[in-house]
């Protein structure tokens, strides 16, 4: 539906978009014992690194293989299958990933063989799964990077069905759970409660919300994940009832799971609104069999109340997105809902969504562009990562903060969004930036012939919005 | 690209103490076990503050979408260092040989957007690795449209953050210094009593604004700052540069090629001190009048250093009482070590083992001089080892760069961040008030016995089953 505007400028300016390489690391932070190894120059990885640290206040796990000007020239083989073995040497995780930057790419790599010939020469690891995914960050964004990065998980550690002996609800009230870069450590903690009520065991994939939830443990230093999808639960999901999927940048990896497994496939595009999470509710329902929870009803009326109170202040709004793909079109929606005007929608890079997201154009782009477009539409709003919150101030507009990365406030990664409870926050917090913030007041009118005190008249200050 | 050769004579750094050992510059990164940055980081770091100057990072997203407007260097005025500029490489630009023509426009967008004064070009790997020619690009664009535009030819595999810094020096040194001569005193500032020296201060970054804890006093000396290579610097100062009577290397050696260069070229002295606690702001304010062999001068720094200890030495005698004896382990690199140290030892506290992995021997020996020869000098900056330190030597706290933030908070240690990323600035006789609070802050906190204490119900015995 949407017209999509491609980029025709030469120079990005304040962008918006992540890297491949980032997506893939976030996807591989998911894992339990796990270490995302990024092959191209250190700095790569450093970057990618303070990225992460600054977005979840933890610890990050991130390698390299560290390539120089010798091996960026003469070629890297050594310098990837040297990193896979030191890392299985000192941390003995259960899952390293190697993830391609533009360095590697360009010079013409090939890390799946590299991993092949590993394996080969190192068989006392053959414990430690090892996947290669190509990433160049001149292609796509965090957004693809992380479901290119789920779906070779999903193809090196889910056996196929035949072979496994594994076949579809042979765990009767296992779930898989399929979930795109966009939900938080809060969205899948809220969704696992979800798929507790209907009686449901989720396994989720990845799991964030077990790894990067900001936990003390009582171990006070760890060089892998400490949480997050167990490796040896890949194995079991051919015997799930049902898979999830969350996304539609994930439809791939969906698919590759179907095929491997035969366990059939529920989409959802996202989990922002009322419809969505009717859509959601009424596939558990098919599901599991059970009928929807009476904590759920309640949750559900809870936020139709909240949609009446809050129209008053959405309706109408001009809005300005910027958002990678899933994200953007689950705001759109919620935001549609309500009745307000999405003026500005400008994405990263180009997916097959963009073009059923229903409005009227969509930017490739940058946050240059959403302060463009967002003025010459006169934005009342802006959603957007940290890096807007300076776009807002020069658009005069609030700021709601949301996606990658959110790093000048606290517990940004933990916001619980989905679901009828979180989308019922969104509301409250989408309608209280509207209230706090200033708004068009009807200017002041003074009579020539008012009998207002002289004192009034003279330096009589201008409504301060 | 630089050829291996240009690499060399960058490593080559006569007035670096490494210079003289086996391995010039730094070691080979060690794949799947590195840490640190890139050139292009470094490089990037130490020429970001200039503040008025449009800064293009020439390469696919990663190096600039992962790093932008990522530091907490402040400026005075003008803003434009914050608005992140990259040509964002496409695969299509990388196939067909059109990175070079990106660039050239880019370089036009930003000019005909910003107006900058001057617009600086970050080469990245990709473009090093295919050839693009960034000096003809930038010389070609220079010539059409009349402003100045300098290559920083900095492609991560290169090296290390610290060749990046060199790389950033020696592009201002050929390209900027000795390009305009400083602009006349102004009658309204000079003062019949006193000469006027001009002075540079090179790797002073203004972090967090805390140069200006120190640039009241030397105004009020008659020190006139051409410029401060980088912070809060502008292209116009940084060409008049050349002009300076004496440089001062300020935090590390990262740009000391540039002292030296300016010293070959134009034969201004120069001479390397710290802002960091009472002893090194007074060691450097007389160092320059020494410099600069001005009798009147260091009469008058002699009252000023007399008056501001005073005043800060009573403002610090509450809080003396309070961290005197407390532990500290230090990691932190090069001149910082020895700077801190001092700062520390100022205020009673104990450091108990210090960081010594970007020192020179000349940076150790003073170490040994401020600590005692059985000093423990800590190389491996690894998080299991920093924690066995600070367990063994019974540290309170923990004074490191921010990414060990997070390995000293899981494991329960208080930490006082003293890098570049950090919010509070230190510098001066000032800014060692705002470190006292900081170190306060943490090493008092509540929170360190509620998070170290089990659970009340851990500690119970269970009576009944």
């Amino acid at each position: 539906m949407a017209d999509i505007l491609k980029r025709n400028k030469a120079l990005s300016v304040n962008p918006l978009k992540a890297s491949q390489p980032i997506g893939g690391s976030l996807a591989t932070l998911g894992f339990n014992r796990a270490m995302p190894m990024l092959h191209g120059s250190q700095g790569c990885t450093a970057f990618a690194k303070v990225f992460f640290v600054r977005h979840f206040r933890e610890p990050i796990p991130l390698q390299s293989t560290a390539m120089d000007q010798g091996s960026s020239v003469m070629g890297a083989d050594e310098n990837v299958r040297e990193g896979i073995k030191t890392i299985a040497e000192k941390s003995r995780p259960a899952l390293i990933t190697i993830l391609t930057t533009g360095l590697a790419e360009t010079q013409g790599a090939d890390v799946h063989r590299n991993v092949r010939e590993f394996r080969e020469a190192n068989p006392e690891f053959a414990d430690v799964a090892v996947v290669a995914v190509n990433t160049p960050d001149f292609t796509g964004s965090v957004e693809t990077g992380f479901a290119a990065t789920l779906t070779e998980i999903i193809r090196a550690l889910v056996p196929d069905a035949k072979e496994a002996g594994t076949y579809p609800g042979k765990r009767k009230r296992q779930v898989n759970v399929l979930v795109n870069y966009m939900l938080t450590p809060g969205d899948i903690e809220a969704l696992r409660d979800v798929f507790e009520q209907f009686q449901l065991r989720p396994v989720f994939v990845p799991d964030i919300s077990d790894s990067l939830d900001g936990c003390l443990t009582d171990e006070d230093f760890s060089p892998v994940t400490i949480g997050g999808t167990l490796i040896s639960e890949m194995a079991t999901l051919g015997d799930a009832l049902a898979t999830v999927v969350i996304g539609p940048s994930l439809a791939k990896a969906a698919e590759l799971l179907e095929e491997k497994t035969g366990v059939p496939t529920y989409a959802i595009d996202h989990l922002y609104g009322l419809k969505a999470n009717d859509a959601l509710i009424s596939a558990l329902v098919e599901i599991s069999g059970h009928q929807v929870p009476e904590r759920i009803e309640r949750q559900r009326a809870q936020l139709q109340d909240a949609m009446l109170d809050t129209h008053f202040m959405l309706g109408q709004l001009r809005i300005a997105i910027a958002a990678d793909a899933d994200l953007l079109n689950a705001f759109v929606d919620q935001v549609q809902e309500m009745g307000s005007e999405v003026v500005a929608a400008v994405t990263s890079c180009n997916v097959p969504l963009l073009a059923r997201i229903p409005v009227a154009s969509i930017k490739i782009g940058d946050l240059e562009d959403m302060e463009l477009i967002g003025k010459a539409n006169k934005a009342q709003l802006v959603i957007g990562n940290s890096h807007a919150v300076d776009t807002a101030e020069r658009l005069g507009t609030p700021i709601l903060r949301a996606g990658f990365p959110l790093y000048d406030i606290i517990g940004g990664y933990q916001k619980t969004w989905i679901g009828y409870r979180g989308s019922r926050q969104t509301l409250f917090d989408l309608a209280n930036l509207v209230i706090n913030y200033s708004h068009e007041e009807i200017p002041v009118y003074r009579s020539v012939y008012g009998q207002k005190p002289a004192s009034e008249i003279t330096d009589y200050p201008q409504t301060c919005h | 690209m630089k050829s291996t050769k240009d690499i060399a004579a960058l490593l080559d750094e006569p007035a670096c103490e490494h210079n003289k050992k086996e391995k010039s510059g730094c070691a080979k990164p060690k794949p799947g076990a590195s840490a640190g940055g890139c050139a292009f980081d470094g490089a990037q770091i130490a020429l970001l503050p200039i503040a008025d100057v449009a800064h293009i990072v020439h390469g696919p997203i990663a190096c600039a979408g992962s790093s932008w407007d990522n530091r907490g260097t402040r400026s005075s005025g003008a803003t434009l260092y914050r608005i992140g500029m990259t040509t964002d490489l496409t695969e299509q630009d990388i196939i067909m040989g059109r990175a070079e023509k990106r660039l050239f426009h880019a370089i036009k967008q930003a000019i005909d957007s910003y107006h900058p004064p001057a617009v600086f070009v970050y080469n990245t790997c990709v473009p090093a690795l295919i050839g693009d020619d960034i000096n003809a690009v930038c010389k070609s664009a220079q010539e059409r449209w009349g402003v100045p535009v300098v290559p920083i030819d900095s492609a991560g595999f290169y090296g290390t953050k610290n060749l990046g810094n060199r790389i950033a020096g020696d592009a201002m040194v050929n390209h900027v210094i000795g390009t305009r001569d400083p602009d006349p005193l102004p009658l309204t500032v000079q003062r019949a009593e006193i000469i006027i020296h001009d002075v540079n201060l090179i790797g002073e970054y203004n972090i967090a604004g805390e140069f200006w804890h120190v640039l009241p006093l030397l105004d009020e000396l008659g020190l006139r700052v051409l410029c401060t290579l980088s912070g809060d610097a502008r292209f116009r100062e940084v060409q008049t540069m050349h002009k300076a009577e004496v440089n001062m290397m300020v935090c590390s050696k990262a740009m000391v090629n540039v002292a030296r260069k300016l010293q070959q070229q134009y034969g201004t002295p120069w001479f390397e001190g710290s802002y960091y606690g009472i002893t090194d702001t007074s060691q450097a304010l007389r160092d320059f009048a020494k410099a600069l062999n001005d009798a009147d001068l260091t009469e008058r720094t002699e009252a000023l250093i007399l008056r501001e200890e005073t005043r800060i030495r009573k403002e610090l005698e509450p809080w003396k009482a309070r961290l005197k004896g407390k532990r500290v382990l230090l990691f932190t690199g090069g001149v910082k070590s020895w700077s801190v140290i001092s700062a520390l030892q100022d205020l009673g506290m104990v450091v108990v083992a210090t960081g010594t992995k970007k020192s020179t021997e000349e940076d150790k020996a003073r170490i040994r001089e401020l600590m005692g020869e059985d000093t423990v000098m800590i190389d491996d900056g690894s998080p299991r080892a920093l924690l066995k330190i600070v367990h063994d030597y019974k540290a309170d706290i923990l004074i490191a760069g921010g990414r060990n933030m997070y390995t000293a908070l899981k494991a329960k240690v208080p930490f006082l961040d003293i890098n570049q990323e950090r919010e509070f600035g230190y510098e001066g006789y000032q800014g060692i008030l705002e470190l006292v609070r900081q170190l306060a802050l943490t090493i008092e906190s509540p929170v360190w016995e509620a998070v170290r204490a089990p659970a009340p119900w851990k500690n119970k015995k269970v009576t009944n089953g």
